[in-house]
């Protein structure tokens, strides 16, 4: 799925001016160092799909990276999921027997895991338990990648009290950050432009891909790539659709997956497929695991993207898209808010209202719509590829193992004086040297 | 003759945790987080936003007019800019002063209604060297076309508050070095702030054409 042997050259042609030239440079003052990533699952999932990139990455830089698998029993495999879903708002009843069991888990894999690195990266509440193993020498940091925003407070308290343990915790969003003693680190995810669902495709690829799903070339195509799940509102989409197609001859495509393993997942599905049985140029597709090709043609056929989320994490689909040259039209929640700057690579919308009438403004300004899609790649390419990922984190091990000296403003001024320069440190200013005037309450 | 020695950087992004809903809140956070909460939301602004630059140079005066609606005050937080205050702290002093005199002529304080909170983070600038030294006016080109653009930011905005000098590495070395006294002009008088990085590095490029 992902092209395996890409290396960091690989990477110099996609990547921005210089990029991967500042990845070399900074990786150079930790050769010989170390780093260990443990999870949960070596296969599916986003967090696998990015340590298969990771690892091979880091060792070509000299960084000695090892990444390990914890393993869990049936319960303690159904435990964490019901962990995820209370951790993202949703409420769950979990028994004590199921805290026990994440316990003893976690417990046997401390055992059996060596930790034998300098930095040592916990990802995801599956195996934060692991904390308990932690050796003196060694900084540890939890890696969240789910919206912890509005977490279910018991389930919370009980892996506070893990994360707590942690040298760092590393959040995909400002929003997802708690009140925790340790420091919260904000490393965005990204995405792999060199994967199957990121390379370029022919034209011909492309069409075989919409011959496929009888897809028609002659009008613009209106695309939502997501899970039929009712946060990525499909049937917002169908609406936006209906006021769209009343002044613009377009088709719709629905296309995701994950209906097969949630029951709500498939109710949502069935939803969908009845409002739009009345219309042709509606396609609803539900599409098998790995169906990066045809995500990806889907994506480069459309005129105009959508990501009509009500509730989001990090939501990569809309980088996916703008890596496309696409401008996306999004809902105004998580992480779609940091990829989508308002006019500039596509709009946030907060009605469906709103969103057909961006969908109208792109469908009849082809020019500013070529505009923002160009922007959107720019944008994508600079703040959300590997590159600038495997930059973030060579970033936090050098800022963690101290090998490039001081870095907070205040320590930088100090440092200066010490290489020499000249600088003029001034201490802080004493608040409240500023005298309030009066304000108004707040209504 | 001198060398200039062109160094990228690499910006640490902490949350800190704290976030505010309206003005008031805003106001009362500015005073009271750490230095380096205000260099990420106003001076380093620019190293995150190094292709596209957002309505306003700062987070605080996009966030207001965004967010909340306050378009006001949003012109306002936009005018301060790094390069009329001699340190952090007297741009957070400017900074709350401007929110706090808005605040005292209206009779509500502006809050989010659909918008997102503003989230408070902390920036640590790691400095890494690129290797890339030149001692010519040409090879000084070459290497600006190819740069990362964290290089000049570090050598534009950052030198700008480090060396407090109140000019950019590549003005004080094209005229030191090179006695490029015009250019190293025409380089202070290309307003920063109006740009992106790429845009910066286009425009810097553009002043160097026609010079030997």
């Amino acid at each position: 799925m992902c092209s395996g042997n890409s290396t960091l050259e690989s990477y110099r042609e996609v990547a921005p001016k210089g990029a991967v030239d500042l990845v070399y440079k900074l990786a150079k003052g930790l050769k010989g160092r170390s780093i260990l990533h443990v999870n949960s699952t070596r296969l599916g999932g986003g967090v696998a799909e990015i340590l298969h990139r990771f690892i091979p990455m880091f060792k070509e830089l000299g960084i000695s990276a090892d990444w390990k698998v914890m393993e869990g029993s049936p319960l303690f495999y159904k435990t964490t999921k019901s962990f995820h879903n209370a951790l993202q708002g949703q409420r769950q009843n979990i028994m004590p027997e199921m805290y026990d069991e994440y316990k003893k888990v976690n417990k046997k894999n401390a055992r059996d895991i060596s930790f034998d690195a300098e930095i040592v990266v916990i990802h995801d509440p599956q195996p934060a338990g692991l904390i308990v193993r932690k050796l003196k020498k060694s900084q540890w940091l939890w890696r969240c990648h789910i919206d912890i925003s509005r977490p279910d407070r018991k389930v919370w308290y009980f892996l506070k009290d893990y994360v707590s343990r942690y040298d760092g915790a590393i959040f995909s969003l400002a929003s997802f950050a708690q009140k925790l003693s340790i420091p919260q680190y904000l490393i965005y995810p990204s995405i792999d432009p060199l994967s199957d669902k990121n390379r370029e495709l022919s034209k011909k690829e492309i069409n075989a891909v919409l011959e496929r799903y009888t897809i028609p070339t002659d009008k613009p195509i209106i695309l939502q790539v997501s899970r039929f799940d009712r946060f990525k509102d499909p049937l917002g989409v169908i609406e936006a659709y209906k006021l769209v197609k009343k002044y613009n001859d377009c088709c719709l495509v629905l296309a995701g997956g994950g209906a097969n393993d949630d029951p709500e997942g498939e109710q949502v599905l069935n939803g969908v497929k009845e409002a739009t049985s009345y219309d042709k140029d509606i396609f609803v597709i539900d599409l098998p695991p790995d169906s990066n090709v045809e995500i990806n043609a889907l994506q480069r056929a459309a005129t105009v993207i959508l990501q009509k989320s009500t509730k989001e994490g990090f939501g990569l689909t809309v980088a996916e898209a703008m890596w496309k040259g696409k401008p996306v039209i999004g809902g105004a929640v998580g992480g779609i808010t940091v990829q989508i700057i308002y006019g500039e690579t596509g709009f946030t919308v907060n009605s469906i209202e709103g969103c057909a009438y961006r969908i109208r403004y792109l469908l009849n300004n082809p020019e500013d719509s070529a505009l923002m899609g160009q922007k959107a790649k720019e944008y994508t390419r600079r703040n959300f590829l590997i590159i600038r990922h495997v930059c973030d984190y060579l970033a936090l091990m050098a800022a963690l193992l101290n090998v490039y000296g001081s870095l907070l403003y205040e320590d930088r001024a100090v440092s200066f004086y010490r290489r020499g320069i000249v600088v003029e440190f001034q201490p802080a200013l004493q608040f409240p040297l500023y005298v309030r005037r009066s304000v108004p309450k707040v209504l | 003759m001198d060398q200039f020695d062109f160094k990228g950087c690499i910006e640490i992004k902490e949350l800190l945790g704290k976030k505010a809903d309206d003005e008031l809140q805003l106001l009362e956070l500015i005073e009271e987080v750490p230095i380096d909460s205000i260099y990420y939301h106003t001076h380093s602004y620019f190293l995150r936003h190094p292709y596209i630059a957002g309505p306003y140079p700062n987070d605080f005066a996009n966030w207001v007019a965004i967010q909340v609606r306050d378009r006001v005050l949003g012109e306002k937080l936009a005018s301060v800019t790094s390069e009329q205050f001699k340190s952090l702290e007297e741009i957070r002093l400017e900074l709350a002063a401007i929110i706090d005199n808005h605040l005292s002529m209206i009779h509500i304080i502006p809050s989010v209604v659909y918008g997102q909170p503003f989230y408070f983070m902390k920036s640590r600038i790691i400095e890494v060297p690129t290797d890339v030294r030149v001692s010519t006016f040409r090879e000084f080109k070459e290497a600006l076309k190819t740069i990362d653009a964290s290089a000049i930011y570090n050598h534009i905005f950052e030198a700008r508050l480090r060396v407090r000098r109140g000019r950019s590495d590549f003005s004080i070395w094209l005229e030191e070095a090179l006695s490029k006294k015009e250019l190293a002009r025409k380089f202070e008088m290309v307003d920063s702030y109006m740009y992106s990085l790429e845009g910066l590095r286009n425009k810097l490029l553009e002043l160097c054409e026609g010079e030997a």
